[in-house]
């Protein structure tokens, strides 16, 4: 190998090299809730990935459902001088002098995924999605389904009084407001989990003559779905034709049943909350820009035009 | 005076059981149909007993531990740590066979524990099995890896979706599960030495029974209980979810067993009792689905209909009631 070639090799490595090293000056600490759900794990891992591909060095620390935990977590991340902080906030309330610490130290703090009761100026901002919309979407999605026809839903709640039950509903009930024909004939909750989905389902198949009169399902999150689409196979229905399966979350297992015609729609819920937050950081720490305080992520619609087969399989290595 | 059969029936439990249901009926009409579809019965009863299932079994072996003045908190944790167990290696290939005798293992062996701290080390029950409660939905978690493990194995699916002549797998398993227990205890001495050691267990030592052994065996059976109750559950879904398996399932399975007429001060115990109060609280259950009231008043419901229950049982009701039965006899009498 001739010397030319030889430095040309190295410099294109310098190069190569170069790129990463220069972005790896940012440091961000990121505090996450724990591992409640298959979701957060998702989060997790979509955060990873999203700091690796920046370049982004992501010191992580896992507060196993506790503020305490996340209260040192961010303490020792401002002890560490990192560039800004990312936190999930495990509840709304008590976050005030760790943020005005934060603050103090110039450390931009970005919310992920949940809000907090704390004044606007103690963070950059936060990234969340719109529950609300959520519903809405769902809703929206069963209006242009079912057109004019007669329509009888039966509803999966969330645990009741938590907010995305609460607000998943309202979205729901705002999207098929204006539609006459479609009417929520029962509605109870199934507490997010795939068994009380299940036994929920079983129930209204039962008092709605054999489930002959139900048209649709609307479950507040995917799990609660394919506990139900069970209960209706068990039943002797089919899930997918003979009533319209439509929920929220859009995680592996619900493109699974598309892939087999047992669900009709899914809105999800990105578990991508850190990439928007890294994009305002990287903005903010080059120039000072302001980024808008409530970033919504986007809640996209998926039916089984749009490769469930696909996304099951890129979804599956997320930890969901 | 020994009481009429009949009598013996008629109990609060049985009474309390039969009023819900027809207060389910009331609310539903169709709640007694039952069809027959696919092989197997379908309808509202079928339901309450197949969604029954797990709270009964687990009820079983609650119902000895509380005998013997213990509790076990940890079951709901032991049903995550079973389900994920055998989740997880039907998921890794192994048959389902190997996947449930491994689950009870390790159930039991959850038991085991339980009992080595109360007997050996004399903790009390209830901190004793806290510990399990709260280590063992991390221990699912961590089999798990925070994620629904989900199987296809139709072996182990049949545990909890199967019917057998009918009716659905999960309430022959507990129906066997109640009747075996039932015989062990009180076809021999064992449920006497249970209800010694349950209501003095230094007399009971001092008497010569193996007060130690009796325990850990007692909360060997309930670790047993609550891995076929998990399993079931697992199977159920199609997946392990050591998030929201069993999760507070205990307090169903203390409820039941409280219902079924044993004191929590241990000594006399009922099985078959405490089984019909887990029946009566999934009856609530699936009457509160059926009935279409609003999710919001779901635990109103139940805690109303659980007090007039208790208030029922309660000693000074039962004097009430045979008070005015005397009194009512003399009337009669000329």
């Amino acid at each position: 190998m001739s010397i030319l070639a030889r430095l040309a090799l190295a410099a294109s490595i310098a190069t190569a090299l170069s790129t990463p090293l220069l972005a790896a000056e940012m440091t961000v600490g990121f505090s996450q809730i724990g591992s409640e759900s298959g979701w957060r794990a998702a989060e997790t891992s979509v955060t990873k990935q999203q700091a690796e591909e920046r370049g982004i060095d992501l010191k992580f620390a896992d507060a196993q459902q506790k503020q305490e935990n996340q209260i040192k977590a961010i303490r020792g991340f401002i002890a560490q001088g990192v560039d800004a902080i990312l936190v999930a906030p495990v509840v709304a309330t008590g976050w005030d002098d760790v943020l005005t610490e934060a603050k103090e130290a110039d450390i931009p703090v970005v919310l992920l995924d949940r809000g907090v009761d704390a004044s606007e100026d103690l963070y950059l901002a936060s990234v969340a999605s719109d529950q609300v919309k959520e519903g809405r979407v769902a809703g929206q999605w069963l209006v242009d389904t079912v057109g004019d026809k007669e329509c009888k839903v039966v509803e999966l709640q969330g645990t009741v009084g938590s907010t995305p039950a609460i607000n998943r509903k309202k979205g729901f009930e705002e999207a098929i407001a204006g539609h006459a024909n479609i009417t929520i004939a029962r509605s109870q909750t199934g507490d997010f989990t795939r068994s009380k989905g299940k036994e929920v389902m079983e129930g209204f198949i039962k008092a709605e003559n054999g489930g002959k009169d139900i048209c649709a399902m609307y479950a507040h999150n995917d799990d609660m779905a394919v506990g139900a689409i069970q209960a209706m196979k068990d039943a002797g229905l089919k899930p997918g034709s003979d009533i319209y399966v439509v929920s929220i979350d859009a995680v592996p297992d619900i493109f699974a049943a598309m892939v087999a015609g047992e669900a009709n729609a899914t809105v999800e819920l990105t578990p991508n909350m850190a990439g928007p937050a890294f994009d305002v950081l990287a903005a903010y720490l080059k120039d000072g820009t302001k980024p808008e305080k409530f970033i919504i992520t986007e809640s996209k619609l998926y039916t089984p035009a749009d490769n469930p087969q696909g996304e099951y399989d890129t979804r599956k290595g997320l930890g969901y | 005076m020994r009481r009429h059969p009949l009598m013996r029936i008629l109990n609060a439990q049985t009474v309390a059981l039969a009023g819900v249901l027809l207060l389910n009926w009331f609310l539903f009409p169709g709640f007694f149909d039952i069809a027959w579809q696919d092989g197997r019965f379908f309808g509202s009863l079928i339901d309450v007993l197949n969604r029954g299932a797990p709270v009964a079994i687990l009820a079983v072996g609650m119902t000895v531990v509380i005998a013997t003045k213990g509790v076990d908190l940890s079951v709901g944790a032991v049903m995550a740590v079973a389900g994920a167990v055998a989740a997880t290696m039907v998921v890794d290939g192994y048959s389902a066979f190997t996947a449930i005798v491994v689950a009870l293992a390790v159930g039991t062996l959850c038991g085991v524990w339980n009992g080595l701290l109360v007997a050996l080390l004399d903790i009390q029950p209830i901190i004793a099995t806290l510990v399990l409660m709260v280590a063992g939905r991390g221990l699912a978690q961590l089999i798990t890896e925070g994620s629904i493990v989900t199987f296809s194995d139709p072996h182990l699916i049949f545990m909890g979706t199967g019917s057998f002549l009918g009716f659905p797998m999960a309430a022959v398993i507990a129906l066997v599960l109640m009747i075996a227990v039932t015989l062990a205890v009180r076809r021999t001495a064992i449920g006497l030495f249970i209800e010694a050691v349950g209501i003095n267990r230094s007399a009971a030592t001092f008497a010569g029974i193996r007060s130690r052994m009796l325990l850990i065996s007692v909360y060997a059976l309930s670790g047993f209980c609550a891995a076929v109750a998990g399993i079931i559950v697992a199977a159920d879904i199609r997946g392990a979810d050591a998030n929201n398996s069993g999760l507070w399932l205990e307090l169903d399975a203390i409820l039941a067993v409280v219902i079924g007429g044993t004191s929590l001060l241990g000594g006399r115990f009922s099985i078959p009792m405490a089984v019909i109060g887990a029946i009566i609280i999934q009856a609530m259950n699936t009457g509160i689905l059926v009935s279409g009231f609003p999710p919001e008043f779901n635990l109103i419901v139940k805690a109303g209909v659980i007090i007039l229950i208790l208030v029922l049982q309660s000693p000074i009701a039962q004097q009430l009631l045979i008070f005015s039965r005397r009194n009512a006899g003399k009337r009669s009498t000329p």
